[in-house]
């Protein structure tokens, strides 16, 4: 008798402890809803998504949020315009190329990349990178998005490759036999066979490495600078969402203030945003396994 | 050329370039640490470490902030070690493959996927105003704690998983309850594994800045903290700090800082690395 009550006690302790997940994703979403409605009392959202300029703590303020989007996305499409190719090559030659031992020394030593600490990067990039592409291309300025998005691109890499090639390895060996069979080359078993195989767990490493990219905020913080502008070009300063919660929380903004509710409505901008494409990966990832099963 | 022949030199082509990305990683990886070794390695002294922030960068020290750390570090891993377990034994032991436990399972899976600074706003609004905590260390380890809690879990469910029902069932049918069973046989048997992953979720967690920062951590603290309740500066906001300014002196010590940071992460890195490899090859079912 005394065992069951401690069985029943034991379970409910266990499962408080994972209701504490959610009331994570309840506080999270409440606290982030609850300041950007009150946001929103004093600011239009029409003015939010529309107005071309984000200049809260200025005298003359604007509060719209796209140049902090374009920020965001243009270091994001750098990043994974250096970690898209790289990590699917070093996944297919890691899986189709490389020697057996290769494949498993390499692997956690690339994924020493991402256990740097990304204040680490900032320094990186801001240090090494900037001047050095400054060297090639002098008029670029001293914080840019260049710099910043290709560095974040290399942190990356091993979100990428790692998961790409625990994709490819969970191709079924046929498949790749029957490929060689026929007289096929590494490379078109690779691209003809494997990658097509295994899209939809690359598919799923991208989408997650994008997520990563859209939420990074050391390095941009330090290298691409802080100002909020609407543009595409790589060279100037811009600021991302990230880096903006990141520059007021470093100042004294008081509690309750227009200024300081700014910085919700940017987290749930930012919060939507990785918030659909990890839904989008949680649901790729499900067809998936059932189409191996 | 004939067509086996061109389809055998892009094959080649396509292997030497495979190389080549796969060294790049590496690399950058190798000019990223020598890059800052050789900027940074002549600034580490004994005052280095031992020195309170100062505004002169040569007398400037990590003091606080490594205190600060140590100090996040241990709470952190106090607050997220029970929770992060107990939940990871709940989701893989009791609550299997009903509609709730999949309802759980995509919303760990999506609180992964949650940006770090979204959860410094959580902290700043819960622990910091609503349990009127302050910019303490206590709520820093609270935040960092839910930060990390998703990667426990998923880890201490790897672990059990990883353990053969047979020892379950074996246990079971001696006449040991649920419990007993997973105290006595399933955690002993995957405690290397649970401990793997409480261990590379910490070192995360050390690593952390932007939450911290958007809790209140100061970039600016005179004193090591002495309680909980302490304002506090941790190593990652010190090296933001001094990256930030001007002078080529702070970078110097933005750099030595971060060659005592990488130590600590790749120090716990290597000690998980270790452990798993250890306690894999020990058992053998």
């Amino acid at each position: 008798m005394r065992t069951r009550t401690q069985e029943n006690i034991i379970e409910a302790l266990l499962k408080l402890a994972t209701s504490i997940t959610i009331l994570t994703t309840v506080g999270i979403i409440g606290v982030l809803l609850y300041e950007t409605i009150a946001f929103f009392k004093e600011v239009s959202i029409i003015e939010f998504l529309t107005d071309l300029e984000w200049t809260p703590l200025f005298s003359q303020k604007h509060f719209g949020i796209l140049p902090l989007v374009s920020g965001t996305i243009l270091t994001t499409l750098i990043a994974i315009g250096v970690a898209l190719p790289l990590g699917l090559t070093i996944a297919i030659y890691l899986n189709m190329y490389a020697p057996k031992g290769f494949r498993k020394s390499f692997k956690p030593m690339l994924e020493v990349l991402a256990a740097i600490p990304t204040v680490v990067y900032g320094f990186f990039a801001l240090t090494v990178v900037t001047p050095f592409l400054q060297s090639i291309y002098p008029n670029l300025a001293g914080f840019n998005a260049l710099s910043a998005g290709i560095v974040m691109g290399i942190m990356i890499i091993p979100f990428v490759s790692s998961l790409s090639e625990d994709a490819l390895y969970a191709v079924p060996k046929t498949l790749k036999e029957a490929s060689f069979g026929m007289g096929a080359t590494r490379f078109q078993t690779s691209f003809k066979v494997m990658v097509p195989a295994a899209s939809s767990g690359i598919i799923v490493s991208v989408i997650l490495a994008i997520s990563r990219a859209i939420g990074e905020t050391m390095i941009v913080a330090i290298a691409a600078g802080q100002q909020p502008r609407l543009t595409f070009d790589p060279t100037v300063p811009i600021e991302t969402i990230t880096a903006y919660i990141v520059q007021v929380s470093m100042g004294d903004v008081p509690h309750g203030s227009l200024e300081y509710r700014t910085i919700f409505a940017a987290g749930i901008t930012l919060f939507i945003f990785t918030f659909l494409l990890n839904t989008l990966s949680f649901w790729i990832k499900k067809k998936y396994q059932e189409k191996y099963d | 050329m004939t067509n086996a022949l061109k389809n055998k030199l892009i094959d080649n082509a396509f292997k030497v370039f495979g190389i080549i990305c796969t060294l790049f990683g590496l690399v950058i990886l190798g000019i990223l640490i020598f890059n800052i070794a050789e900027v940074g390695l002549t600034r580490i002294d004994w005052n280095f470490i031992t020195s309170l922030p100062s505004r002169k960068a040569e007398k400037a020290g990590i003091y606080t902030a490594l205190m600060g750390t140590v100090w996040i570090l241990f709470l952190t891993a106090i607050i997220a070690f029970p929770i992060g377990v107990g939940a990871g034994i709940y989701l893989e032991e009791y609550g299997k493959k009903s509609k709730w436990a999949n309802f759980l399972e995509i919303n760990i899976s999506n609180l992964a996927g949650v940006p770090s600074i979204i959860y410094g706003l959580l902290g700043l609004e819960i622990f910091v105003r609503a349990f009127n905590m302050g910019g303490s260390i206590l709520a820093g380890s609270f935040t960092l704690a839910l930060l990390i809690l998703p990667i426990i879990i998923v880890s201490t469910r790897e672990a059990l998983k990883a353990v053969p029902s047979s020892i379950k069932d074996a246990s079971v049918a001696l006449g040991a309850s649920k419990w007993q069973t997973i105290w006595n046989q399933t955690l002993p048997a995957s405690i290397g594994g649970v401990l793997t992953g409480v261990i590379l979720a910490i070192s995360r967690a050390i690593g952390e800045t932007a939450p911290l920062i958007v809790v209140g951590a100061l970039a600016y603290v005179p004193f090591a903290p002495s309680s909980p309740m302490d304002e506090f500066t941790v190593m990652p906001i010190q090296i933001f700090n001094w990256v930030s300014r001007p002078q080529h002196e702070f970078a110097v010590n933005a750099a030595a800082a971060i060659i005592i940071l990488l130590l600590i992460t790749f120090m716990m890195n290597g000690v998980a690395v270790y452990y798993r490899n250890k306690w894999q090859k020990k058992i053998k079912w």
